[in-house]
C-alpha cells in the first residue's frame, strides 16, 4: 500500500526546525532538563518535602546536612536556627520562584510588546514619548526603582513582583519597536494593507508573529532576571516577608549565622544559581535556534 | 561631530526633567498625607500643619509645585535629611567617592580579566578552554551576588581570616579625608599599614561587584572578536603572513573593541544596582547602603534626592559613553 509517498521532501514543522537547532546546543539540552526537574520538584512539593516549610522545631535547631557529624535523619539538608527543615524550605521555595518568574514575564512581555507595537505603527511624536518615557525608566538602575516602588506600595511578594516587571518591560517595548520598525517596510505588510487589513489585525496578526524571535529570547533572559531580582529584593527585606520560604528572604533570615552554620546560607544561594543558570543555558539555546543570523545553514 | 553632541544633548534635557518628574512625584504616591510625611514630625497641630503646607509649598497649583522642585534642584536644593537634618546634597556627595572608588576597583577588574578572557576564548573557538572559559563566565553571570559575597565571606574571612567582613579600612587608623577616596587618603596620612588595611577591604567587595560584568565584558568580547575575526581583511592580514599575535591582538582586536566599550559603558547601571547590595553586605558607607538604609528609615527627603542623584549620575555616564563612541567610531556620529 503506498499512499502518500511524496517526491519532494517535506519542509520541516516549525517546532521540529527549532528543536533541531536548540538540540545542536549541548548546554541548553542540560539547562532544559534541569529546568524541568526543578519544576517537577516545585510541583511535587507537597509530596516530596518530608515537613512542613514553616513548622518550627525547637529540639533541631541549626541541625548540619546529614553527612556532617550530628546531622540527624530526615533533615537531609539540616535545619535553620528556628529548627525548620531546610529542604522542605528550598523545595517550596522553587514554587516561589517559578511563580515569580512566570508573572513577571507574562506582565512585563506583555505590557511591553503591546507598547512597542504602538510605538512602531503610532506617529512620529506619540512614538518618540512613548521611548522617552522608556529611556527614562532605563536611566535608573533596576534594583533600585525597585526598591523605591517597593517602598511605596509596602514590602510583599506582590509587589516585589509588580515592581521587577515595571522596571523590565522597557526592554520589551524597545525590542518589540525595533522588529516592527524592520517588518513594516516589507512587502507582506504592504500587501496585507492595501488587502484592507485594520490596524488591529496588522500589529497583532500580521506582524507580530515575524518579532516573536528576539522577544522570546528576552522572555527567557528576564524570567532568571526576575528570580535573581526578587531574590534580592528578598534578601534585602523588601519582597517576600518571613516566615514564606522563598529563597532570597531564607539568605536574609540566616546571614547571622553564617559563620556558624555554613549550610543555611548555602543551599538555598546554590538553589538560586542552579536555576537561573539552567534557564539562562536553556536561554542561549533559544537565541541559536531562533536568531536566523546564527543558523549555520 | 558638533550636531552629533547637540542632538545627544537634546535628549538628555528631556530625560532629565522626566527623571525630575519621577522624584517628583515619588514623595506623593507613599501611602499617607505627603505633608505629614515630609513634615517627618509627630502629633502636629493644624496650626502647624498649615504653616507646613505653605512652607512645602502645597498650597501651590501642583505645575508651580513641579516647576519650584526643578528649578531648586538645578540649584542643588533636594531637601534635608530627616535623621541628620544635613541637606541630601551635601551627604551624597560626602559618600559618594566611596560608591565611585569601589566601582572604579570592580571595572577595572573585570575589563582586566575579562577582556583577555574573551580573546583566548575567541582564538581558541571550539576548544576546551573556550568551553571552560564561557561556561564559568555563564556561572558568573547568572550568580546571585548577595550569596556570592557571602560564601566570599564565609571562606576568605571566616575560615582563612585573610580579609575583613566590614567597612573601608580598620578602625586603628584615622585620617582627614583629602579626596573621600580611601586608597588615595590612606597613602597621603603617611600612617603604617593604612593603604594595605584599605587594600584589604576592597578585595571582597571589589571581587563581588565585578562578577556580572565581567562576566559580560568576556562574553562580549568573544563575539566581538569572533565577528571580527571572519571579516576579509582579517583574512588579507593572515595571508600577508603577520604573525597570529599581531592579527589577533592588534588587527582584530581594535575593532572588536568598539562593541565592548559600549558594554563597559552601559554596565554602570548595573553596577549601581550590584553596589547596593554589596554595600550593604560588607557595611561600605557608600550611596547604595545610604539608599537601603533611608528607605528603611522611611527617611523620605533622602530617597528622593538619592534616587534623583543616581539616576543623573547614569544619564551623565551614558551621555559620556555615548559621546566617546562618537569620537571612536565615526560611522555613528554620520548617521
Amino acid at each position: 500500500m503506498s499512499d502518500t509517498v511524496s517526491t519532494t521532501p517535506k519542509r520541516p514543522s516549525r517546532l521540529a526546525e527549532f528543536w533541531f537547532y536548540f538540540r545542536e546546543n549541548r548546554g541548553a539540552v542540560i539547562g532544559l532538563w534541569v529546568f524541568a526537574i526543578f519544576v517537577a520538584l516545585a510541583v511535587l512539593a507537597d509530596v516530596i518535602a518530608p515537613f512542613d516549610p514553616i513548622a518550627q522545631n525547637r529540639d533541631a535547631t541549626l541541625l548540619p546536612p546529614l553527612w556532617q557529624d550530628g546531622g540527624a535523619w530526615p533533615h537531609l539538608l539540616g535545619t535553620d536556627p528556628l529548627g525548620r527543615d531546610i529542604l522542605s524550605r528550598l523545595l517550596h521555595g522553587a514554587r516561589y520562584s517559578f511563580f515569580v518568574g512566570i508573572v513577571v514575564v507574562v506582565v512585563a512581555a506583555t505590557g511591553g510588546i503591546v507598547i512597542g507595537l504602538v510605538a512602531g505603527f503610532a506617529p512620529r511624536w506619540l512614538d518618540t514619548l512613548i521611548m522617552r518615557i522608556m529611556d527614562i525608566i532605563l536611566s535608573f538602575p533596576s534594583l533600585l526603582l525597585a526598591l523605591v516602588l517597593v517602598a511605596v506600595l509596602g514590602p510583599s511578594l506582590w509587589n516585589a513582583m509588580l515592581a521587577i516587571a515595571i522596571v523590565l518591560q522597557p526592554h520589551y517595548v524597545r525590542l518589540t519597536r525595533a522588529a516592527v520598525l524592520t517588518e513594516r517596510s516589507k512587502d507582506y505588510v504592504t500587501s496585507a494593507r492595501v488587502a484592507g487589513a485594520g490596524r488591529a489585525r496588522m500589529m497583532f496578526i500580521t506582524v507580530l508573529p515575524n518579532c516573536l524571535a528576539p522577544i522570546i529570547v528576552q522572555a527567557a533572559l528576564s524570567f532568571s532576571n526576575a528570580i535573581l531580582d526578587v531574590a534580592a529584593l528578598g534578601f534585602l527585606g523588601m519582597g517576600a516577608q518571613p516566615p514564606t520560604p522563598e529563597w532570597g528572604t531564607m539568605l536574609a533570615e540566616s546571614r547571622e549565622f553564617i559563620l556558624r552554620a555554613w549550610w543555611v546560607v548555602t543551599f538555598p544561594g546554590l538553589a538560586i544559581l542552579i536555576t537561573v543558570l539552567a534557564i539562562n543555558l536553556m536561554g542561549d539555546g533559544l537565541r541559536d535556534a531562533l536568531d536566523p543570523k546564527l543558523k549555520r545553514s | 561631530m558638533l550636531r552629533y553632541l547637540l542632538s545627544k544633548l537634546m535628549t538628555f534635557v528631556p530625560t532629565f526633567i522626566g527623571v525630575t518628574l519621577i522624584s517628583f512625584v515619588f514623595i506623593r504616591a507613599l501611602p499617607g498625607d505627603p505633608i505629614i510625611v515630609m513634615a517627618g514630625e509627630r502629633g502636629i497641630t493644624p496650626e502647624r500643619y498649615d504653616e507646613l503646607r505653605t512652607q512645602f509649598g502645597f498650597d501651590q497649583p501642583i505645575y508651580i509645585q513641579f516647576w519650584d522642585y526643578l528649578t531648586g534642584v538645578l540649584q542643588g536644593d533636594l531637601g534635608t535629611s530627616f535623621v541628620t537634618k544635613k541637606p541630601v546634597w551635601d551627604e551624597f556627595f560626602a559618600l559618594f567617592p566611596a560608591t565611585l572608588e569601589l566601582s572604579l576597583c570592580a571595572i577595572i577588574l573585570a575589563v582586566l580579566i575579562g577582556v583577555p578572557a574573551g580573546i583566548i576564548a575567541a582564538t581558541k573557538r571550539g576548544k576546551f578552554l573556550d568551553r571552560a572559559l564561557m561556561s564559568t563566565a555563564l556561572i558568573g553571570y547568572s550568580m546571585p551576588i548577595f550569596w556570592w559575597a557571602l560564601l566570599l565571606i564565609i571562606v576568605f574571612s571566616g575560615n582563612l581570616g585573610w580579609t575583613p567582613v566590614s567597612g573601608r579600612i580598620d578602625l586603628l587608623y584615622f585620617f582627614p579625608a583629602h579626596t573621600g577616596f580611601m586608597l588615595i587618603d590612606s597613602l597621603l596620612s603617611g600612617q603604617d599599614g593604612a593603604f594595605g588595611s584599605a587594600v584589604k577591604h576592597l578585595i571582597l567587595p571589589s571581587i563581588v561587584l565585578a562578577t556580572v560584568p565581567l562576566a559580560v565584558i568576556a562574553r562580549q568580547t568573544r563575539s566581538a572578536m569572533l565577528e571580527v575575526l571572519s571579516e576579509d581583511y582579517i583574512r588579507t592580514a593572515r595571508a600577508k603572513g603577520l604573525a597570529p599575535a599581531r592579527v589577533n591582538g592588534v588587527h582584530a582586536l581594535r575593532n572588536a573593541m568598539i562593541p565592548v566599550v559600549t558594554v563597559i559603558g552601559l554596565s554602570v547601571g548595573t553596577l549601581l544596582a550590584g553596589a547596593i547590595l554589596t554595600e550593604t553586605i560588607f557595611s561600605w558607607p557608600g550611596i547604595g547602603k545610604w539608599m537601603v538604609d533611608s528607605i528603611f528609615r522611611r527617611d523620605y527627603p533622602v530617597v528622593q534626592g538619592g534616587l534623583l542623584l543616581v539616576a543623573v549620575a547614569v544619564m551623565v555616564v551614558n551621555l559620556v559613553v555615548d559621546l566617546l563612541y562618537g569620537l571612536i567610531n565615526p560611522k555613528i556620529r554620520k548617521r
